[in-house]
Parts: structure tokens; C-alpha cells; sequence
């Protein structure tokens, strides 16, 4: 098997990777890079627990082909806090416990993230909508969303 | 499997043209990784078009818009001219998948993997856009409804790729909607959908028409006589009667999961006399 070659940026970092050409963008950060933040649910796009963001947009890396980085600006979880610091959403999350056991969280962070970016101010609606492609066996959604309200109005208070 | 990313449509057909054994097109990758993933696809080579300029692009063109075959959902929706001049297509769009499969999936595929449920299909159709194919032969233009012939069958030979869609200058008084009846809120496959494109005349009365429904038949339909029954009228209820009677009589649907023949039938009626008072209402304020 010949390997792909790829350049890209992670989480503003060159990044050098070989990898299979059936390799997932989620295959390469898990396996090759050992990014395991974002996690493996259901491989095939419906539960968003694999969310990064891809030239600006959210995507699911286990819809992206690995060899498909090239050249791009990929942002995942492991980005989000500025070292020791909590980004606001994440620190929310943790203070009002909108998340049990924890598999689908870096997703929700990385939509919830993508939302406040494009919207600082969403509605309850704009962010049920917006983070319907992220699933939660766990929580019934309440304190997630709860939680990106809180996180933008402390957010825009800044 | 090789995996390439050309930059020019050429060199795109020249790969796909010359490939031995199972070739893909890789657009948004949302029903090919899928596929991939699950083993019913097993490719030797992969394209991906996203490197191609004029397949990522919107450009307004010939009075009309060329959409590239590789914009994305969300890019239909961020475009404001595009949504103001043709609100069903950017609607029918936006209504695949949640906000993840927004920022991937693109028209192109949504029209090539022939799904008979396909939202932005009928929309396109209801238009009356066309598509460019490129191929070993050179290029050519086909009307969106002549491309799909059942499910996940199209008329495109070996090495043809979909470049664009060109929708046609929009005229006054003129605007489409698009509808489809999922069970629940957000992210389902159509039980049912319609795309309408309607002009008014200046006394309000319908002059042109274009009608095409969604999973009822193996194929998405375009129905002349849906929109036969709506031009000359003034879209009232009798005028409405008659459309909804007449996209009852064109399908041709499945029973399954999601719906039952006489549910599909029924709902085809509701969904095409709903769309067409949203076209007409949108095409009376000069939207």
C-alpha cells in the first residue's frame, strides 16, 4: 500500500502525516497523531462526536479523508483551551455539569464553539437547531444547551 | 486505492476516464465515506473535485447563477443573491443534514448519488436548471431531470462528472419554494417533497409554472400537469385542488418505513398546494 503524504496545519501548527488513502481525517488524528480528543461514535455522520473544525467549518472527520488535509486549516479539541485555561464554553460545561459520561463532549464544545463564532448571540432555537447533529445518550440535551446560552452570555459580557 | 485531487476538470475526466476498475467522484464524501467505511464500496481510485475552482464556486452569470457541482450546503445559505432570488432551492439546500453534513455536502452529489428522495433535486428541477457535464467527449448541458434514472442510476458514462448547475435569470414576479414532510423536526429523509417555481403576470395569474416531487416514484418527477393545472389561474383553491389532484395521480411510491403508498399519494397533494401558495406569496411581495 502507498501512503499519502500529507501537509497540513493543526490547531495552528505545521503538521507531516503519511497515511492509507482509506484513512479517515479521524483515523489519522486518533491513531496517527494521537489526538484522541475527538472521539469515534458512529463513523458514518450522524452523531457528531467526531466534530472538527476544517477551513472554518464544522465538519465530522469521519466523513473526511485524511488525504483530504492537505493544505488545510484543521482546529480540533485539543485546541480550544489556551493552555491551563478553559475556553468559556468548556469551563461552563464543567461548572453546570452538561455532560455525563463524556464521549460526546468534545464534539458539542467544537460545534457549540463554531455557533458562538458565526453568532455570539443565538436563541434557544438558533442553538437546538444548529447542535442537532450532535448527539447526547446522556443528558436529554437540557444543561448542554443551557450551558452554550450561559457560556455566550458571559462570552458577549466581556 | 489511490486517492487524487486534481485542479482542472480535464485532468478530473482524463483520471476518472482512464482508471481501471471501480473510479468514485469525491465531493463532500457524506454518502462515499459511508460507503466506504461499511465495505460496499471498494474504489481504486478516488477524485476529489474540491480542488477544482469552478466547481467551488457561485457566480451570477448570464443574468442567471452557475453554482459549481461542489458548493456546499452551507455556502448555498451564506450566498444572499442566491437566496433572494431563488429561496426553494437554498431552502431544499439547507434542509440536507444537520450543520456538520451542511459544511460538506454539495449539490453535485446530492443530484449524482440519485437518491428518489433527494431535497435539492426537485427544487433544481422546479427551476429549471441545468447541468454541465464534462467527459472524454468534451462537454455537454442536460435539464436536472434527465440525469437520475432510478435509484443510484445516472445517465453519466464513464469519465463524466457534473460541473455545474446553471439556474436561469430570474423574472419579475416570479419565485419557488420547496417543501417535504419529514416525521420530525430536523435531519430525516423525505417521506415526501415538492419543489415549486411559479411567475405571476401582472394581474396576479400564473404564467409559467414548473412542478417536480420527490420520493414518490424511483426517480424525482418533474410534473407538467401539476403545473398545468396551476398556469391561467389565480392559484385559488380550485386551481389548487386540481394541482394536488394531479401530483396524486403522478405517483408512483413505495411502501416502506417511511411511508405508505396512500400516505405518500395524499401527502404529495398537501405538500404541492402548500409550496405553491408559499412561491406565490413570495412571488407577489417581488422576492
Amino acid at each position: 500500500m502507498i501512503k499519502d503524504h500529507v501537509s497540513t496545519t493543526i490547531n495552528g501548527e505545521p503538521v507531516e502525516f503519511l497515511c492509507d488513502p482509506r484513512q479517515t481525517l479521524l483515523d489519522v488524528l486518533r491513531d496517527e497523531l494521537n489526538l484522541t480528543g475527538s472521539k469515534e461514535g458512529c463513523s458514518s455522520g450522524d452523531c457528531g462526536a467526531c466534530s472538527v473544525m476544517l477551513d472554518g467549518r464544522v465538519v465530522c472527520s469521519c466523513l473526511v479523508l485524511g488525504a483530504e488535509a492537505e493544505g488545510r486549516e484543521v482546529e480540533t479539541i485539543e485546541g480550544m483551551a489556551q493552555g491551563e485555561t478553559l475556553h468559556p464554553l468548556q469551563r461552563v460545561f464543567l461548572e453546570e455539569a452538561a455532560l455525563q459520561c463524556g464521549i460526546c463532549t468534545p464534539g458539542f464544545l467544537v460545534a457549540a464553539k463554531a455557533l458562538l463564532d458565526r453568532n455570539p448571540d443565538p436563541t434557544e432555537t438558533e442553538v437546538r437547531y444548529w447542535l442537532a447533529g450532535n448527539l447526547c445518550r446522556c443528558t436529554g440535551y437540557d444543561k448542554i444547551v443551557r450551558s452554550v446560552l450561559d457560556a455566550a452570555a458571559e462570552m458577549r459580557g466581556k | 486505492m489511490r486517492y487524487e485531487a486534481p485542479r482542472a476538470i480535464e485532468e478530473a475526466v482524463a483520471l476518472l476516464a482512464d482508471a481501471e476498475g471501480d473510479a468514485h467522484v469525491l465531493a463532500g464524501g457524506t454518502d462515499l465515506l459511508v460507503l466506504l467505511r461499511a465495505g460496499l464500496v471498494t474504489p481504486a481510485l478516488v477524485v476529489d473535485i474540491k480542488h477544482i475552482e469552478e466547481m467551488c464556486e457561485i457566480a451570477q452569470a448570464d443574468g442567471g447563477f452557475r453554482i459549481g457541482a461542489a458548493v456546499t450546503g452551507a455556502e448555498f445559505g451564506e450566498h444572499a443573491e442566491l437566496k433572494r432570488a431563488w429561496p426553494g432551492v437554498v431552502e431544499a439546500m439547507e434542509l440536507v443534514g444537520s450543520t456538520q453534513i451542511q459544511g460538506r455536502a454539495t449539490a453535485g452529489g446530492n443530484l449524482c448519488n440519485a437518491s428518489p428522495a433527494a431535497d435539492c433535486v426537485p427544487a433544481m428541477i422546479a427551476a429549471g436548471a441545468t447541468c454541465t457535464i464534462a467527459g472524454p467527449a468534451g462537454r455537454r448541458e442536460m435539464a436536472v431531470e434527465d440525469i437520475a434514472t432510478g435509484p443510484g442510476e445516472t445517465v453519466l458514462g464513464k469519465g463524466e462528472i457534473v460541473v455545474d448547475f446553471l439556474l436561469p435569470p430570474r423574472p419579475p414576479r416570479s419565485a419557488d419554494a420547496y417543501l417535504r414532510l419529514i416525521p420530525r423536526t430536523e435531519m430525516d429523509i423525505a417521506v415526501v417533497g415538492a419543489g415549486v417555481n411559479l411567475t405571476l403576470d401582472d394581474d396576479g395569474l400564473c404564467k409559467d409554472a414548473r412542478v417536480a416531487l420527490c420520493a414518490i416514484a424511483p426517480r424525482v418527477l418533474r410534473v407538467a400537469e401539476v403545473a398545468d393545472a396551476l398556469i391561467g389561474s389565480a392559484i385559488d383553491d380550485a386551481a389548487l385542488e386540481l394541482a394536488a389532484a394531479a401530483a396524486r395521480a403522478a405517483c408512483q411510491p413505495i411502501d416502506d418505513k417511511r411511508g405508505t403508498v396512500e400516505y405518500r399519494t395524499k401527502i404529495a397533494g398537501v405538500l404541492v398546494r402548500r409550496a405553491a401558495l408559499i412561491a406565490k406569496q413570495r412571488a407577489g411581495n417581488g422576492s
